[in-house]
């Protein structure tokens, strides 16, 4: 009885062989180059990322590219760590990850890859177009005692139905960002919002099943969501703004659109496979942005990412 | 043995006795209701985790219909053309891992198990405390493990690295407790009587652990560590920390730096994104997860079969 145990165990090895052979068919090496980047970072960025991966490593069949995602901040951990080679922000670094980066003697570059625009969204019902920062404040502020539409100063329409607030939880980039552009305060917000933690798409089904509902949320989370959910115009101090890719490029869609990163190691910019990633990435970035559901970089945009990634190679 | 039935057989059992009770013995009106309520209560409980299974399996398998097709098996991920894409590395990574855990797994918690029914003298302050540790580990969140893992395995005193091996032994830790308790109840559960017989034909303890308690033991045994090891396929949060990812391209190798993925954390990230086809994508990879499952489960009822005894 002993030795059929052993036949299973050793058909089930030997099916795993079988499996781990089949597709390992890499192709001859065209550019000669070869190696591992390793990526971390936000989960926001990690698509765009990917499919630059995916078309470098197109070109360059030995190269090996993982992305991860630790989330910004958890990626900046292990860079800083020196454990990975690039870091995918949907924020700018932080001066405790600065420190920390400094500390383990890890140097680094910022390169732009990428615009975003923070959509505010509500229900398709709800007849508001329009909020200043000050009014969605009311809403996300931390000691918010607003629970009806109505409660919310000088709203235009009036509207009266319960507020049902969603959005991300605090390890979230997108948390990070819009807590410091509405509340002042990066993590300030109130407690007793719906936290859909890192799933967006449980906002969209919230907000869209909520006559009062209000969330917030990538653009590209938008775009995919159109007749489910309506987006706001954010009035910023200079008249109510649609979030578009026009006005999150020029930044007139204020304060909620955002830059996106990565950022290389100095390490990794010694190695001539990264340093042909990243040329790849700064090239070609704006041809699958959209694509993938992206913002694109403006040409000035690209071109000065292209200056910084000169200057970083030194 | 009546536990040991399918849910099935048992149910009709159950009916079968009450129709039978109620048809033999004229009970009073009010304990025969009482009784009746009792067992729609039983079947309504049933039918509750039963309902929530076939919600799972049927909605993933409506949703993920549109990617159905072997380049889910032979591809890798693709954010470009979603519609091409596939598993590959991530079910190729979650074979290593699981292999890893099973190896990692069954000799050291059947070991644990020995020890603790056959050998550990349960007066002993120092072997309850053993057996009140294993329990509490048992219910601690994975996402512990994982920072566990990250601190000792990746980094620290193991020092392994983002590799798979690593995310393999966060893995067997996780699901360690589980198989030492239902190895310990395996064990238990041979009669003394056998035990005794064969000490008493002159077998040494070792002998008689070998020959007779752990042939016995082992449909018990299966039935844990396949629970356990399914517990460590669809875990995403612990691997997360020590370090898979979701793009890989390559089959990743059990004990290379150049990174790995596993189908959980794959499904997860697809099921984030804003685009549908990513999420279709991510309910067929919940089928390819449940093919696995019940391919696991199937070679665990089998084996049980194969070396269940009657005494």
């Amino acid at each position: 009885m002993s030795k059929k145990w052993l036949v299973a165990v050793a058909a089930g090895a030997l099916s795993m062989g079988i499996v781990a052979c089949g597709g390992s068919d890499s192709g001859s090496d065209a550019s000669g180059l070869s190696g591992t980047i390793r990526i971390d970072g936000s989960s926001t960025v990690a698509p765009l990322t990917e499919a630059i991966a995916e078309e470098f490593q197109a070109d360059n069949p030995d190269v090996k590219v993982t992305v991860g995602t630790s989330g910004t901040g958890g990626g900046f951990e292990k860079f800083c760590a020196g454990e990975t080679d690039i870091n995918d922000a949907s924020r700018a670094i932080e001066p405790e990850e600065v420190e920390l980066c400094k500390k383990d003697g890890v140097d680094y570059g910022e390169l732009r890859i990428a615009n975003d625009a923070l959509t505010v969204v509500v229900n398709p019902n709800n007849p508001v177009k329009c909020m200043t920062v000050e009014q969605v404040k009311q809403v996300w502020e931390p000691d918010s005692k607003v629970t009806n539409w109505s409660q919310i100063d000088g709203l235009q329409p009036p509207f009266d139905s319960e507020a049902a607030p969603y959005g991300p939880g605090s390890d979230s980039g997108t948390f990070d960002f819009f807590t410091e552009a509405i509340n002042g305060e990066e993590g300030a917000i109130r407690k007793d919002y719906n936290d859909v933690g890192e799933d967006d798409n449980a906002t969209v089904t919230g907000v869209s099943g909520a006559e009062g509902g209000i969330g917030y949320f990538g653009y590209s989370f938008y775009i995919e969501n159109e007749g489910t959910v309506k987006a706001l115009e954010i009035d910023g101090g200079s008249g109510c703004v649609a979030p578009s890719v026009e006005t999150a490029q020029d930044g007139s869609y204020t304060p909620l659109s955002r830059p996106l990163y990565i950022y290389p190691s100095a390490e990794s910019l010694k190695d001539e496979t990264t340093k042909a990633f990243l040329e790849f990435y700064v090239d070609n970035v704006n041809d699958v942005a959209e694509q993938v559901g992206f913002v694109p970089l403006t040409s000035e945009q690209q071109s000065k990412a292209s200056d910084d990634l000169t200057s970083l190679e030194g | 043995m009546f536990s040991e039935m399918p849910e099935r057989t048992r149910l009709a059992t159950a009916g079968a006795q009450a129709t039978v009770a109620s048809n033999l013995q004229r009970q009073r009106g009010s304990e025969q209701l009482k009784g009746n309520i009792f067992f729609a209560l039983l079947l309504l409980a049933v039918a509750f985790a039963l309902i929530g299974l076939i919600a799972l399996i049927v909605q993933s398998a409506i949703k993920g219909a549109p990617a159905f097709g072997l380049n889910l098996i032979t591809e890798g991920p693709s954010t470009i053309n979603p519609e091409d894409a596939g598993f590959r590395p991530a079910i190729i990574g979650s074979i290593y891992l699981i292999l890893g855990v099973i190896l990692l797994v069954v000799p050291i918690g059947v070991g644990s198990a020995i020890y603790l029914e056959e050998y550990a003298d349960g007066t002993k302050w120092w072997n309850r405390l053993i057996e009140l540790n294993v329990q509490n580990l048992a219910g601690v969140p994975s996402i512990i493990y994982g920072i566990l893992g990250l601190a000792f395995i990746v980094r620290g005193p193991l020092d392994l690295g983002f590799i798979l091996a690593a995310g393999s032994l966060t893995l067997a830790l996780l699901v360690l407790p589980t198989v030492i308790l239902a190895s310990r109840e395996a064990i238990r559960a041979v009669p003394p009587s056998i035990r005794d017989g064969s000490l008493a034909l002159g077998a040494t303890q070792w002998q008689t652990i070998r020959r007779q308690v752990l042939p016995a033991s082992i449909p018990g045994m299966a039935t844990g560590v396949i629970l356990a090891v399914s517990r460590a396929l669809g875990e995403a949060a612990p691997l997360l920390l020590v370090g898979a990812a979701q793009f890989v391209t390559f089959n990743p190798q059990p004990f290379s730096a150049d990174g790995y993925s596993a189908m959980p954390v794959l499904i997860y990230n697809y099921a984030l994104r804003p685009q549908d086809e990513f999420r279709v994508l991510a309910a067929a990879g919940v089928v390819i997860m449940l093919i696995v499952l019940l391919l696991l489960n199937s070679f665990a009822v089998w084996l049980r079969n194969r070396y269940e005894q009657q005494w």
